[in-house]
Parts: C-alpha cells; sequence; structure tokens
C-alpha cells in the first residue's frame, strides 16, 4: 500500500498532489488523514523545491521541472493536430484531440482518471454501489454552471441517458447501453442501475464523452459546463478560447487567464508555431522533429507511453488466413524491435499481442515475449499448407505505421516462402470500407481508459469492433467475470488469463505500442504525462502554468 | 458604348449564368458519387449499421437525390445554402466568418502581386533579349517552380523561427494595428504572390512584346515617340485584352486555391473550410463552397471579357 502510494507520488505535481489529496478527502478521510497518507507518500503538498518532474516514470525525455508553486495569470495558445468544421462543443460527438482538449476546458465529469488511470471523485463526491450493479453518486456541495445555475442531479441524469438517443449520433452509445436506468433520487444523488454488474463505471465515466452538461441543453453554439474555464468563442475549425472559471470547483485552479486553442493539420507548420513562439503547447509531433524542438532550449517535446497500437488483423472467419498456424506465422514474423526504432523511430515499445501495456495497472508481467523468430514461422506456415501461397495484406495511411509495418513483414514472408502483395488504399474511407473486411489488413486503436473496454470493444466474440472475428467462449465468460469483480487482485489475475489467451490464440498481432510526442514551451509548467492520449490525457488545461 | 457590345456583354452574362446552373447540377452529381456520406463519416470508427441508418435519417439522406437538387437550388436563389450536416449551423453562416478573410487576402495578394507583375512584365518586354529580362524571367520562373508549400515553410523558417519577425501563423482574426496587419499577412501574401507573379508577368510580357512588334508600334517609334511613351501610350492599351485574362486566371486561383497556404498558416479562408466539408462529407457545405469557387471563377472572366471588350476601341465607339 505504502510502496503504491511512493510510486504514485513520485509522478506527481503539486497540482495533482493537491487533486489526490480532494479526492481523498472526498472518499471521507479527514484533511489530517489524507495529509498523513500522502507524507508518509513523501509527497509534500505546498512548499518549493517539490518532487520531481510529472510523468517522470512514464517519460523518457525530460518533463518540465516543477518549479514551486503555480502562478495565475497569463495567457498560452495549444495546437492540435486536427481541426475541422466537425468541431463541436457536445461532448458526446468529441472525435479528435481538439474536442477532447476543448470539451475538458469547458465542462467536468462526475469522475476523472489520474496519471495511472485510477478514477477519482470529481462533481461527484463520493460513490459508492452494490454488487457493481446499482451505483449511487453524491455530488459535490456548491459546484455552479458558468450561467450561475447549481449543479442538480437532474443535469446529470440528462447528460447519461442522452446517450442512448440513436438520433443523437454519441460515440459512447454502445457504452452508455448499459444504463438500465439513471434516477435522482434527491437533488444531490444519483442512481445508476446497470444492465450487468460493472465494476469499471467510474472510469468510463471519466471519459470525455460522458461529462456534465446542463439539463436540457440542445444547442451548442456556446458551452455551459462547470468546467475550469468559460467559453469565450467557439468557432468550428477555427479556434476556441477559454477564460478561467472563477468558480471552478477545484479551489484555486485553473492558473491561466485565458486558453486558445486551435488546430494546426500541417506537423512541419505546427512545430515551426511552436518554435516561433506562436504556440505555447502542441500534440502529435513527428519523432524527427523532437530532436530539433529539443535543441531548441526553449522547448522540449515529452514523450507518453500510452496503449495505442497498430495492429495486423489475421481474420479468423475467412480461409485460409484464418487457420491458427497462419495466424501464429504471421505473428511470428513481425519484427517488433525494427518496428519499433525503424518505424517509430523508437517513440514505442514493443508489444507482445495483447492490448495491455506494459506499466499499466492489470498488465501481466511474466508472459513470455513472442520474438522475430522466422524458423518458427516456417514451420507454422509449412503446417497451414501455405508455403509459396500468394496473400494481399492491406495497409493505410489512417493506420499510423502500417504502410511500413506492411513492407517490412512483405520483406519477412519473402525469406520463408511467402508472398505478400502489399495493397495500401487511402486514409479516407478506410474505416467504413476496409477495415476488418479483408483477410489481412491493419487497425488502428486508441487508447482506452480501462481494459474492461479495450477487451469488450475489440475482443469479445459478439462485438461489433471484434476486429478479426475471433470467438473464444472462455474469454468471453472471463470477461464477464472480471467486469463484474469489484476486488482488485482477483481482477487483475483474471486480466492476466485473458492477455494470456488473447496473446496464445488471439487473431490480431500487436507488436508495438505507440507514444504520444508532445512539444511545449518550457515557461509552461505542471505539465505531465497521461496514458490516455497527449496534451495530458487531453485535460492539460486545469494543471497548467505559466512561469514568470 | 454601341449596341455590339451592349449585346456582346449581355451574351456573356447570360452564357455565364447558363454555365452557373450546369455547373450546379454537376457539382450536386459528383458530390452524390463521393463514396461515404456525412452520416458514416461522422460516426468513423463507431459506424455501426443501426446508428448509421439513425443519423441519415435524421439527416434526411434518405430522401431521392433529385428532391434534394431542386430543395437546394431553391434555397440556394433565395440566398439559403442549407444546413451543415456536421455541426447543424447554416452553410451561409459558416460561409459568412470565411468568405470575408478570403476576399481580404485574394484582394491584399491582388493588390501586391497585380502592379509586380505588371511592372516586371513591361520591363522585360521593353528590354526583351537583354540581360535584365533573362534574369527577371529566371527568377520568376524558378518562383513559380518551387512548390508553394516550400516556399512557405522556409519563409516560416527564415522569417518566423529564425528572425522572429514575422509569425508563424497567421492570427487574422485579432487584428486592430497596422503593424498587426502586417505581421499577419506578410508570409502569406508574399507566399501567394511568389506562385502568381510569374504567370501574370509572364502574359504581360507576350502580350506587349506581341504589340510592340506591329507597324504601327514601327511607325509611333520613327515618328520620334521615346520608348516609354510607345509602350504605354501605343502597345499597352492594346494588349489589354490578354492582360486582363492572364490577370483574371491568376486571381480566381487566389480564391479556391490557396489551400496550402492556408492549412499553413492557419489561415482560417474558404479553401479549408471546403476541404473539411469533403472529408467530412458535408455536402451541403461541399455544393456552396463549389458554387462559390465557381461563380468567382465565372465572374473574373466575365470581368476579363468585359476589359477586352471596352478595351478595343472598334467595339467601343
Amino acid at each position: 500500500m505504502n510502496n503504491k502510494h511512493k510510486e504514485f507520488g513520485a509522478m506527481l505535481n503539486p497540482a495533482e498532489s493537491e487533486r489526490i489529496l480532494n479526492a481523498a478527502m472526498g472518499r471521507g478521510m479527514s484533511r489530517r488523514d489524507a495529509l498523513r497518507m500522502m507524507g508518509a507518500a513523501g509527497v509534500v503538498i505546498g512548499g518549493s523545491g517539490l518532487l520531481g518532474a510529472p510523468g517522470a516514470a512514464q517519460a523518457q525525455t525530460p518533463a518540465p521541472a516543477a518549479a514551486g508553486t503555480p502562478r495565475r495569470g497569463g495567457k498560452i495558445r495549444a495546437a492540435a493536430h486536427s481541426t475541422s468544421t466537425a468541431d463541436t462543443l457536445d461532448p458526446c460527438k468529441g472525435s479528435t484531440a481538439v474536442d477532447y482538449t476543448r470539451h475538458n476546458m469547458f465542462y467536468s465529469g462526475l469522475t476523472e482518471l489520474d496519471t495511472q488511470l485510477v478514477p477519482h471523485p470529481a462533481l461527484a463526491e463520493e460513490f459508492t454501489h452494490e454488487g457493481s450493479k446499482v451505483w449511487r453518486f453524491k455530488l459535490r456541495k456548491g459546484v455552479t454552471f458558468h450561467d450561475g445555475k447549481p449543479l442538480t442531479a437532474q443535469d446529470v441524469v440528462f447528460s447519461l441517458m442522452r446517450h442512448q438517443n440513436a438520433e443523437l449520433g454519441s460515440k459512447v452509445r454502445s457504452v452508455a447501453m448499459q444504463f438500465e436506468a439513471v434516477k435522482a433520487i434527491s437533488p444531490s444523488e444519483v442512481e445508476v442501475t446497470l444492465t450487468v454488474a460493472n465494476a469499471d463505471l467510474p472510469v468510463i465515466l471519466a471519459a470525455s464523452h460522458f461529462l456534465i452538461l446542463k439539463d436540457g441543453t440542445t444547442a451548442f453554439t456556446t458551452a455551459v459546463g462547470t468546467g475550469p474555464y468559460k467559453c469565450k468563442e467557439f468557432r468550428a475549425g477555427v479556434r476556441s478560447v477559454g477564460v478561467r472559471n472563477e468558480n471552478f470547483w477545484k479551489p484555486g485552479k485553473p492558473y491561466l487567464d485565458e486558453i486558445e486553442v486551435i488546430g494546426i493539420p500541417d506537423e512541419a507548420a505546427r512545430v515551426n508555431a511552436l518554435l516561433s513562439g506562436d504556440i505555447h503547447l502542441m500534440n502529435n509531433m513527428n519523432p524527427r522533429s523532437a530532436q530539433r524542438v529539443n535543441a531548441s532550449g526553449t522547448h522540449a517535446s515529452l514523450e507518453t507511453k500510452s496503449s495505442l497500437y497498430t495492429d495486423l488483423i489475421i481474420r479468423q472467419d475467412t480461409t485460409p488466413a484464418g487457420s491458427e498456424d497462419f495466424t501464429l506465422a504471421m505473428k511470428y514474423m513481425q519484427d517488433r524491435e525494427q518496428i519499433r526504432d525503424a518505424v517509430y523511430r523508437g517513440f514505442a515499445t514493443v508489444g507482445n499481442d495483447q492490448p495491455i501495456q506494459p506499466g499499466h495497472r492489470y498488465y501481466l508481467e511474466g508472459l513470455p515475449q513472442r520474438g522475430y523468430d522466422l524458423d518458427k514461422a516456417k514451420f507454422h506456415l509449412q503446417k497451414a499448407g501455405l508455403a509459396g501461397a500468394t496473400m494481399p495484406i492491406v495497409c493505410t495511411p489512417a493506420a499510423e505505421g502500417s504502410v511500413d509495418i506492411a513492407a517490412l513483414m512483405q520483406q519477412s514472408a519473402q525469406k520463408i516462402g511467402l508472398n505478400l502483395t502489399v495493397n495500401r488504399v487511402p486514409a479516407d474511407g478506410y474505416w467504413s470500407n476496409h477495415w476488418m473486411k479483408h483477410p489481412l489488413g491493419f487497425g488502428n486503436i486508441n487508447p482506452r481508459p480501462s481494459a474492461d473496454l479495450i477487451f469488450t470493444q475489440f475482443f469479445q466474440s459478439d462485438a461489433a469492433w471484434n476486429e478479426s472475428g475471433w470467438k473464444n467462449p472462455q474469454f468471453d465468460q472471463l470477461l464477464l467475470q472480471a467486469r463484474a469483480e469489484s476486488d482488485d487482485t482477483k481482477r487483475k489475475k483474471l486480466y492476466g488469463d485473458m492477455q494470456v489467451l488473447v496473446h496464445e490464440k488471439g487473431g490480431v498481432g500487436i507488436p508495438t505500442f505507440i507514444s504520444f510526442i508532445d512539444g511545449y514551451d518550457k515557461r509552461i509548467q505542471g505539465y505531465g504525462s497521461v496514458p490516455l492520449g497527449g496534451l495530458m490525457g487531453y485535460a492539460f488545461a486545469e494543471h497548467v502554468w505559466l512561469a514568470a | 458604348m454601341n449596341a455590339t457590345a451592349a449585346k456582346l456583354i449581355l451574351n456573356r452574362i447570360g452564357i455565364g449564368l447558363l454555365t452557373l446552373l450546369m455547373v450546379s447540377l454537376v457539382v450536386f452529381a459528383i458530390t452524390g458519387l463521393l463514396p461515404g456520406d456525412a452520416a458514416q463519416s461522422s460516426l468513423g470508427q463507431s459506424a455501426t449499421p443501426e446508428a448509421v441508418a439513425a443519423l441519415r435519417a435524421k439527416m434526411g439522406l434518405d430522401v431521392p437525390g433529385y428532391m434534394r437538387y431542386f430543395n437546394w437550388l431553391g434555397g440556394m436563389l433565395t440566398g439559403n445554402f442549407g444546413y451543415s450536416m456536421v455541426n447543424n449551423l447554416s452553410v451561409n453562416e459558416l460561409l459568412a466568418s470565411r468568405l470575408p478573410m478570403s476576399l481580404m487576402l485574394a484582394g491584399v495578394t491582388a493588390l501586391v502581386s497585380v502592379p509586380i507583375a505588371l511592372t516586371l512584365g513591361i520591363v522585360s518586354a521593353m528590354k526583351r533579349g537583354s540581360l535584365i529580362d533573362r534574369g527577371l524571367n529566371l527568377v520568376t520562373l524558378s518562383l513559380v517552380a518551387v512548390p508553394e508549400f516550400l516556399v512557405a515553410t522556409i519563409a516560416v523558417l527564415i522569417f518566423a523561427v529564425q528572425l522572429r519577425w514575422l509569425s508563424a501563423l497567421s492570427f487574422a482574426s485579432d487584428i486592430s494595428t497596422i503593424g498587426q496587419f502586417l505581421k499577419a499577412y506578410a508570409l502569406p501574401v508574399m507566399t501567394l504572390c511568389c506562385v502568381i507573379v510569374a504567370q501574370m508577368a509572364r502574359m504581360t510580357r507576350a502580350a506587349v512584346v506581341d504589340e510592340l512588334n506591329s507597324s504601327y508600334v514601327e511607325m509611333a517609334i520613327l515618328k520620334g515617340a521615346t520608348p516609354t511613351r510607345v509602350v504605354l501610350r501605343h502597345a499597352l492599351p492594346n494588349a489589354i485584352g490578354p492582360i486582363a485574362n492572364a490577370v483574371a486566371l491568376s486571381l480566381s486561383y487566389l480564391l479556391g486555391g490557396v489551400v496550402i497556404v492556408e492549412t499553413i498558416f492557419n489561415y482560417p479562408g474558404v479553401a479549408s473550410l471546403m476541404v473539411d466539408g469533403v472529408s467530412n462529407r458535408d455536402m451541403p457545405l461541399v455544393q456552396a463552397c463549389a458554387m462559390i469557387f465557381c461563380a468567382g471563377y465565372l465572374a473574373l472572366v466575365l470581368f476579363a471579357d468585359l476589359a477586352a471588350i471596352l478595351s478595343n476601341p472598334r467595339l467601343r465607339q
């Protein structure tokens, strides 16, 4: 326990320790207990010369040094890698970094995740459950929307139930369908009944899609939320400007007077804008630019290890590709080190054909690493009776790195007498027209906040996005068991078994986990890594401040 | 102005309108051919068949195509381009914030580039065959041969990243002083000038040289007119037709063809709006942009025609 906190504490900056402190108190601890707990872990609140760099455990590149107490004031501009007229203020439609960032600026959720993706109370100051099936959320008192209206249980009911309306086009509708009922049991308490038990509900509710809106909101020309910044200007495809919400429910936060968020699709233009001082923060930096940015002296890059992966899909419901031996042959043909070094220039972690990345709280240590082994690949290829065969492999720029991975695999395949013909298709329309539709293809899976979500959405037998069409009843059973299990140790064991199953029998090859690379102006303080994505898991707005 | 000229002008305007109508048909048909629709692209990876069907019904994509065409055409005639399928704003509203920016960029670029191009063209025509002529040719041709993203990126590296004189992005939204205006427009306008000056200068040179070789110019020279007077007073008025054409073609590029410059400088113009529309399958937006570009192009060509007609003494009198 103590040890765990120590690890955790080492990754915190002062701002975050304060957040954890609030979270711990939200769970009914007194301030003194909470301080004692954190003190034991070497976490100090206030004072100077605090702690290491945020995200130090995650980042290889130097992160900004914590420089004492946060300073209020200042204006910054952040740029994400994509923007278009599809930009939205409606959290349920968020689909890109710039959307998530904007939503986290203007709205808050019932819960929030820390750097280890553990959920903590946010707008809900406390949550309890009965058998992981019926959940009660007690709302924080005194929280107001930007227009002054107090937060009530009705707002929460509205914000959660709207996702089920098919006409709305919510990105998380399939997740929201597990809410059997959401009702207000008092003005400050909400009860969520699920169709099946799910111990991960607090994690799910921390996703930006489930941020809390005002009851009855239908127009999204401006944002009225409870978030750290108020919406001053929003123009889709142009920019969003937020000014500090003086009545934010976290005392003392946020620090900046104003944040402007824009999108610059061209990477070179984004880096140039950063180096010329026009923007202070950017995401999706090319590994090649990282060196140049680090050499500038005034700016730096930050690598965030994440569970983002581009995977090789071997459709299990097709012949002959779906045979067990052919699948294994393909998995042995992935030269993971080379993919990491050549395709991602070192900004990636070697994967092991299962979707939980090293460092995740449910990662199974000790699962033997599948290596690059052409002898074994050849053995399985011959056993599958496919030596000398010709197979098309479909790749696309939409799945980051897949074009290069396909080329590498083509070379490996040639050495063992398999002729892979690389079929490159455009990024535009890939997800509707090609993804999961070819015997050999590629997918690109963004980080999901919980192990349950990733297994449910991409590996469960009847999942819509079961990429390889893999069916395994034992896996499905373990999944349901793990979802309902609220004991963390037992859960970790179940997730471990599932990782073994996917590693050994699954139909996808996961060669590497790809890192996110951000660039920032060194005057930005309090910045760090959250494995969900760049820009501190898209929630940097409330954490950062500008050094004088 | 005599009846012939008036008839010619009316004729041109009529043809322009007819072309626009045909363009509307083509634009509508072609946008219908794009694979995928707004419902699919807005759901992306989360496009399950039922979700797509529900969203499609809500967006009105289940109505037959010809009905949608007539509704759209009717709307356009009354100045209503319909509603964006992606963010529910009216297309007019989206255009209202972007079109003035595009016109501003095009206008400033035209103001800078046209005088430069005409001067360069006339000077090299006057000194044709000389070292100046060949030097100008070399410079303008090399500039037009370099892709604009390279010009833009190099300019940003030099002026914004190294020297820090200008900003790498064009913050055209919040301009209140002349200084800010220059800062915002200097780099984009410079990049665009590199692209369009060469073409206009070359055409001007060719047109003027053509006139300079004719016998009436020889006559003017023989009667003792100075070279400047020969060019400006005698040759140039007769070269206005082809020059106006070259200018119109180059300027029409400024309206819709500046995607790269808008992207690199983060300039909120109509070209990037249309690219957004295409990638989001936001047909009303794509159609409106396509129509505006076509209308702009036709207007410029019409203007060139009018200039040619009105500058022709045989038609004017």
